[in-house]
Formats: structure tokens, C-alpha cells, sequence
């Protein structure tokens, strides 16, 4: 390979690296990132294609499934962006690092006297008396707000510079890295972990559950059984609680057991449950009434779905066929009910619904006997949110990163003090200067304090 | 005396305040200002009362919980916020006329809580997703957040009127402005005002027609009243510093915010980040103001941009807040036991 080629390469390297190094860049990203992300709140997100068909039409659904819009947060476009902006954070940060490494890694800090000298800020005032003196004083008074503090011998008599707070220029690069934490926590979590549900009724177990972001279905290592499910309910008809309680099932045996409610999961290898949703499920048993319209007597039965249920005084037999949460009655929802069969004796069969709502309901029939729901045990299955994401500590590390770095960041600076005692016989002029990198209000306040307080250091004696 | 009466007073007081303040400074009456101060104190006060009257309320109902639950506690509880950050703001700035811009906003926050049919008043018991001890911590930082920046977008405010008109005249922008100004406009009233989209543009229209009326009229104004109103006003540069004080401060605490809702999210739903709308839009939010951190920190833009900048963060704010209930697909514990 020849040289120029080598050159050549650099340059387009380079010229990449000044691209990405640029902060036009970030903020160009950033805003795009916000304008597009408003894109996928107008358009519901992972619904079925027939629902966007219907709400689209044919063409627009096209063109939307082309760029991604239906799963946009997860599309190739939007992740380009995302990485885009990541390596113009890492690379800004790299060359930010370069350029301030003097600034940032330097252990014995340089004080530019003459500099200090020019600042507008800056205070002075005359003390009468030994240079000595003020060389004892002032130290002690000036390490309480600067950790460093250094000595210097002048032409003219001595300087006295201090410092703090240099390592919080290192805020941004801790809310950088943050951020570039959390989304390798997102990423592990999308490469390791998984996101499912699974429906379990009262009493069964089971081991396999639903993936969410496809239809596989996943085995796990140990099974999962819910014993109980119970919802609550507030006067006003508002949900209170949802509780599941679920057993660890390792081999046939229980291993763990817990009540999840909604903001307590049950968590166990790694793997979380959480209450998410529930359901009615047909009850095992119910208590039926019957009352005979010749005699006015009621029997009570036990009956089950499927099982003939013989009824009193040859009024025939009756077999529960199933419940349901919303019955239909000419055309109009009358609610849960559950719903058999009535054959009499002749063999005439006809279909009896039972409405929870309207005990009497079934009055209306005029039949020879008056059926009733007198009592039953409602059954649940709860919904269960299923997942693992072993990144999840990693996102947490990052939170607390970018908390602690934008704090850093925004609201304390690096702090540098120059104290100049020029001095010729008793006569002492003294000056006081201060710079920060940032809060520069904050730091002239702190410096006129510090000058109140080294000036009443000689007055007071 | 229950704590709704208590709040609904305040609302009052905070109106009777911003009042004050604009009194104040148009007319420059000192004494009213410092009136419109201890007025608004006397509002914090109240307002105060009332949050802690309604937590003890909700106890003796047996439903007891923090008084952060729904939009009604959550508006209460911004301005509130709002009235703190400007008091202190006051004190420290120790200029009144900020409170021209800050106050009225807690009183519009108050009155819409109060007067807007079909926000529930009563204190309601918790549905299972919001008990959690994150609903404190994630309330709290984000309504600081909240009013950090409304404060700031009160404060940026000032300083455009203080640096009047744009000295380069771009005829795209002259364009622009409008537009944004209508598009906004109707927005918000659909989202806080009316129920479709016909009868907000119908509201949009007079909106924008009497500010830019006032803004033509602002311009016929002899140079001396024009310059008699913001002569008070605190110097470009203080207002310029001080929005972005605030919105240091907002940042950091939209920042808790959004991170607190994450990690309940992950707590009662197994997820961090679900991209649901509302957390969109704060990240949103969050872009929009990181935009602005960069371009000053960095590109040392000042004044002008940066003021713009901040009147859009505070669009995605109240969008954050309020635009998210028109969105498909809500915050998902709505979901639950359906």
C-alpha cells in the first residue's frame, strides 16, 4: 500500500472523527430524536396489522410498515439515531478529555499570578503589619473552603493560591458515561433477558410461558402454581388489591411461596412475576334453588358442569352447561350468568339462563319449576407479567450516575483563589482573586466573604 | 372547613397576588408589590395547609395516602411548587416583577384544578398500581421539575420583553412565529380546554389575533411607556442567568423524576421503559432541554435562542402533563381488571 493511500484513509477517519466530535452534531440529534419520538405517541405502537389496515387503509399502512412507524422505538432508523448519538457523546467526550487533560490530571495545579491580578473582580486592602504575621494567619483561614493550598514567594513579598473542587470537572463526563451505561444495560437486558405473560388458574401449575415480542413459547427451569387469587374492590367499584398467591414448584415440590400484589412481585432465579391481570373462570360447583311451582317447595342442589342434576318431584333433570360474563337475552347484555339445560319429563328440553344480577329471572319462564343461583365460589385465573433482565442493575448503576454527575455538573465547580500580600516595610497591600469554571456570581460572593474574614483576622488582636 | 374549601380560597389568593404583582409593576406601586408579596406568602401558607389537611382527610376516610394521586392533588401540588420557587426566586433576585410572570401561573394551575368539569375533587382511594412508596418520590421530583421550568419559562418571558424584537428580520421566521404561535395555541386548548379539534381552532383564532394585537400595539406604544414597563425588569443578563438557574434546577429534578417512574415501573409492571406515551413525552421534555444545556454550555448561545429554547421545553412540559389523556394507549394500570 502506498503511502498516499494511507493519508487518504486518515483523512476520511478524520474527517468521520471531526463529525462526530462535533456538538452542531449533538444538538441536531438531540432534536431529532425528540421530533421523531413524537411520531410514536400519535401512532399506537405493536397493535395487530388488521386494526392499523382498519384505521390506515391500504397505502398508509404500507408506507408506515415500511419506515418501522408500527414498532418505531425499536426500528432500524431509531436505533441508528441512538447509536449515532452514543458515539457522538463517547467521541466529544474523548476529544473534550484530550483537550482538557492539562486542566483535568494536573497534580500540582499552575497559578498565573498576572492573571489574577487583571480580574475585575478582584479585592484589595491595607493591613499594618508583619508580612510574617499574615503568612500564619491566613492559611489556616483559607484551607477551610480550599482543600489545596500552596506558598509562593513573590518579588514583592508572597502569594498564596488554593484551590478546590477540580475533580468535579469530571461531572459531565460521568452524566456521558451514564448514559452510555444505561443503554448497555438495555442492551444486555434485550439480549439475556426476556418479556412474557402467563394465565394461571386458581390451583393449577404451570411451566411454560407466552414470549411477548413473538409467538414462541418459553420452558422454564421450574414451575409455578397459584393456589389463591383474590380481587378487592373500594364502595365506589374502584379496584383495591390484587393478590395471587403463588408457590415454586422445583420437581413437584415447593420451594418458595409468595403473595404477589401489584408493585410486590414474586421474584425467583432471576425471573420475576408480576400481578398484571385476571379473569373468571367458569366456577367448579354452584348452588342451585329450584322451586316447584305446585308445591312452593325449594330444593337446593349442588350441581357441576356437565352433571344431570335430577330434580324433585319428577320435574325433570337439569344439566349446567357453562357461565359466561356476558350473557345475551333478546339482544341485550344482561351480564355473568351461568347457563343449562331443562328437560322435562316428556323429553322437552329447553335452555335456562341464570343471571347473577336477577335472581328471579328465570321466573319469567313460567315453567313448572323456578331455578336460582343460590351460591357459588367465583374462580379466577391471574394474569401474570413474566420477565427476566439480568441489565437491570447495570440501568440502576446508570441512574445513579447521571443523578449524581448532573449534580456534579450543574452545581458545584472548580474553585481557584489567588491572596497577593505585596509588602514594603509595615505596609501590607493585599489582594484577593477568584475564578470557577462555573456559578461565577457564587464564587465573587465566596470571595468577598473570605476578604470580610481575612480582614478582621489583624483587627481583632 | 375541609381542605377542598381551604384550596379553593387560595386560588383566590394566588389570583389577588399575581394581580398585585402585574399592579405593581405597571403602574409601579411599590407597596403593592410588597402587599402582592405577603399576599402570596399567605397563599403558600394556605396552600400548605390545605395539601397536609387533605393527607390527614384521606386517613380519617380509612383510604389514607399521600395527597399526590390524581390530577386535582397533582395541580394543587404544582402550584404550590411554583409559589415556593418564586418566593425564594424574589428573595433572592429581589426583584418583584418576576412575580408578574410566576404567580399568575400558580393561580391558572390552581383555577383550572378547581373550575375544569370532570376533574374529580374528592379524595379518591389509591388503585392498586399507585401504591407503592414510589408514587411520593416520583410526584414530588417531577412537579419540582415541573415548576422549575415553568418559573423559567415565566423568567424567559421577561427577557424577550425586555430585549424586544429580533434586530435581524428573516422573513422565514417572521413566517415561522405565527404559525408556531397558532399551532400551539390550538393544541393546548384541545388539550386543556375543549373536547375536539374543530371547536379549538375556533378558540386558537381570537387567541392569537389578540396577542398579535397586543404585540402591534405593543410596538405603537410611545418608546418611553414601552420602555417605563421594562425598565424594572431585572438586567438581559440577570434574566438570562437566572431561567438558566432554573432550568439547571428543572433538569436535575425532571432527571429524578423520569428515573423514580422508571424504577417503579420496573417494580409493578417488570419493565423500566415501556415507551408508553407519557414516558415519551418526558423524554421528550428531556431532549428538548438537553438541546438547550448543550447549546449553552457549549456552543455559549445566550439570550434570544435560549429563551425560544425554553418556551418549547415548557410546551412539552404541559404536553407531558396534560396532552398525554388525548393519546392512544394510556398509562397502562388503566388496564388492569378490565
Amino acid at each position: 500500500m502506498s503511502s498516499k493511500e494511507i493519508s487518504s484513509d486518515l483523512s476520511i477517519a478524520d474527517r468521520l472523527w471531526k463529525t462526530f466530535a462535533s456538538v452542531k452534531l449533538t444538538i441536531t440529534l438531540l432534536l431529532t430524536l425528540a421530533a421523531t419520538s413524537i411520531v410514536g405517541t400519535l401512532i399506537p405502537q405493536n397493535e395487530e396489522p388488521t386494526a392499523y389496515l382498519q384505521a390506515f387503509g391500504e397505502l398508509l399502512y404500507r408506507v408506515f410498515a415500511l419506515l418501522g412507524l408500527f414498532d418505531m422505538y425499536h426500528c432500524w432508523w431509531f436505533r441508528t439515531l441512538i447509536l449515532l448519538l452514543v458515539i457522538n457523546i463517547v467521541v466529544c467526550s474523548i476529544e473534550r478529555l484530550k483537550a482538557n487533560r492539562k486542566i483535568l490530571f494536573e497534580r500540582h495545579p499552575r497559578f498565573n499570578l498576572a492573571r489574577y491580578r487583571q480580574l475585575k473582580s478582584k479585592s484589595e486592602y491595607n493591613e499594618n503589619c508583619d508580612a510574617a504575621q499574615l503568612k500564619s494567619l491566613y492559611p489556616p483561614v483559607i484551607s477551610r473552603s480550599f482543600r489545596y493550598q500552596r506558598l509562593e514567594k513573590t518579588d514583592t513579598g508572597f502569594a498564596l493560591y488554593a484551590e478546590s473542587g477540580r475533580w468535579t470537572r469530571f461531572g459531565v463526563y460521568i452524566v456521558h458515561l451514564s448514559v452510555v451505561i444505561l443503554l448497555i444495560g438495555g442492551l444486555i437486558g434485550s439480549i439475556f433477558g426476556f418479556d412474557g405473560f402467563v394465565n394461571i388458574p386458581e390451583g393449577e401449575t404451570v411451566q411454560t410461558i407466552q414470549l411477548r415480542n413473538n409467538d414462541q413459547k418459553l420452558q422454564l427451569d421450574f414451575a409455578i402454581r397459584c393456589d389463591d387469587f383474590n380481587v378487592d374492590f373500594y364502595d365506589s367499584g374502584a379496584p383495591k388489591e390484587f393478590r395471587s398467591s403463588l408457590t415454586v414448584l422445583k420437581q413437584g415440590e415447593a420451594v418458595f411461596q409468595k403473595d404477589i400484589i401489584v408493585n410486590d412481585p414474586l421474584r425467583y432465579e432471576g425471573i420475576s412475576f408480576f400481578q398484571s391481570s385476571y379473569g373468571n373462570l367458569t366456577p367448579n360447583e354452584i348452588i342451585l334453588n329450584f322451586t316447584s311451582q305446585a308445591t312452593g317447595m325449594i330444593y337446593s342442589k349442588r350441581a357441576k358442569i356437565d352433571e344431570a342434576v335430577t330434580i324433585p318431584e319428577d320435574l325433570g333433570t337439569f344439566v349446567l352447561k357453562r357461565y359466561t360474563r356476558q350473557a345475551d337475552f333478546k339482544g341485550h347484555n344482561i351480564g355473568e350468568a351461568f347457563i343449562g339445560v331443562l328437560t322435562a319429563n316428556d323429553g322437552s328440553a329447553v335452555e335456562v339462563i341464570l343471571p347473577l344480577k336477577f335472581p328471579s329471572f328465570d321466573k319469567m319462564r313460567k315453567g313448572n319449576t323456578f331455578i336460582a343461583v343460590a351460591d357459588f365460589v367465583p374462580r379466577y385465573y391471574t394474569g401474570l407479567q413474566v420477565s427476566k433482565d439480568p441489565g437491570v442493575w447495570v440501568v440502576y448503576a446508570g441512574f445513579i450516575l447521571m443523578i449524581v454527575g448532573i449534580y456534579i455538573t450543574f452545581f458545584m465547580s472548580h474553585q481557584q483563589l489567588c491572596v497577593e500580600v505585596v509588602s514594603r516595610d509595615k505596609e501590607n497591600r493585599i489582594m484577593v482573586a477568584g475564578t470557577s469554571n462555573k456559578n461565577k456570581l457564587g464564587m465573587q460572593k465566596k470571595v468577598a466573604k473570605l476578604v470580610d474574614r481575612l480582614a478582621s483576622l489583624t483587627s481583632g488582636k | 372547613m375541609n381542605s377542598s374549601i381551604i384550596l379553593s380560597i387560595i386560588t383566590f389568593v394566588y389570583g389577588l397576588a399575581g394581580f398585585l404583582y402585574i399592579f405593581a409593576w405597571i403602574f409601579k406601586k411599590p407597596a403593592a408589590g410588597k402587599l402582592a408579596t405577603w399576599v402570596a406568602l399567605i397563599g403558600f401558607i394556605g396552600n400548605t395547609t390545605g395539601i397536609l389537611m387533605r393527607w390527614v382527610e384521606s386517613y380519617r376516610m380509612g383510604i389514607g395516602h399521600a395527597p399526590f394521586s390524581n390530577l386535582y392533588e397533582s395541580l394543587v401540588f404544582f402550584a404550590w411548587t411554583i409559589a415556593l420557587i418564586y418566593l425564594v426566586v424574589e428573595r433572592k433576585a429581589s426583584n418583584r416583577i418576576i412575580g408578574a410572570f410566576t404567580m399568575p401561573i400558580a393561580f391558572l394551575a390552581m383555577a383550572y384544578a378547581s373550575l375544569k368539569p370532570g376533574i374529580p375533587i374528592e379524595i379518591q382511594p389509591l388503585i392498586p398500581a399507585l401504591k407503592s412508596n414510589w408514587l411520593i418520590a416520583h410526584v414530588i421530583t417531577a412537579f419540582i421539575g415541573y415548576a422549575a421550568f415553568a418559573t423559567s419559562f415565566g423568567i424567559n418571558t421577561m427577557y424577550l420583553l425586555k430585549q424586544g424584537r429580533d434586530e435581524e428580520q428573516v422573513i422565514w421566521v417572521d413566517i415561522a412565529k405565527p404559525l408556531t404561535l397558532f399551532i400551539f395555541v390550538t393544541l393546548f386548548s384541545r388539550v386543556l380546554l375543549v373536547g375536539n379539534w374543530a371547536m379549538s381552532f375556533i378558540v386558537a383564532l381570537p387567541i392569537c389575533l389578540i396577542f398579535y394585537a397586543g404585540v402591534f400595539l405593543a410596538r405603537r406604544m410611545p418608546a418611553d411607556f414601552k420602555n417605563r414597563l421594562v425598565v424594572m425588569f431585572p438586567e438581559p443578563a440577570i434574566l438570562d442567568e437566572l431561567g438558566y438557574q432554573m432550568t439547571l434546577f428543572g433538569f436535575l429534578f425532571l432527571s429524578v423524576g423520569i428515573i423514580s417512574g422508571a424504577v417503579w415501573a420496573n417494580s409493578a409492571w417488570g419493565r423500566y421503559w415501556g415507551w408508553d406515551p407519557k414516558e415519551t413525552w418526558s423524554l421528550i421534555t428531556w431532549f428538548i432541554y438537553a438541546t438547550l444545556l448543550h447549546a449553552r454550555m457549549v456552543r455559549g448561545w445566550r439570550g434570544r435562542r435560549i429563551a425560544y429554547l425554553s418556551l418549547l421545553g415548557f410546551a412539552a412540559v404541559v404536553f407531558t402533563y396534560f396532552g398525554v389523556n388525548l393519546l392512544p394507549g394510556l398509562h397502562s394500570y388503566g388496564a388492569l381488571g378490565q
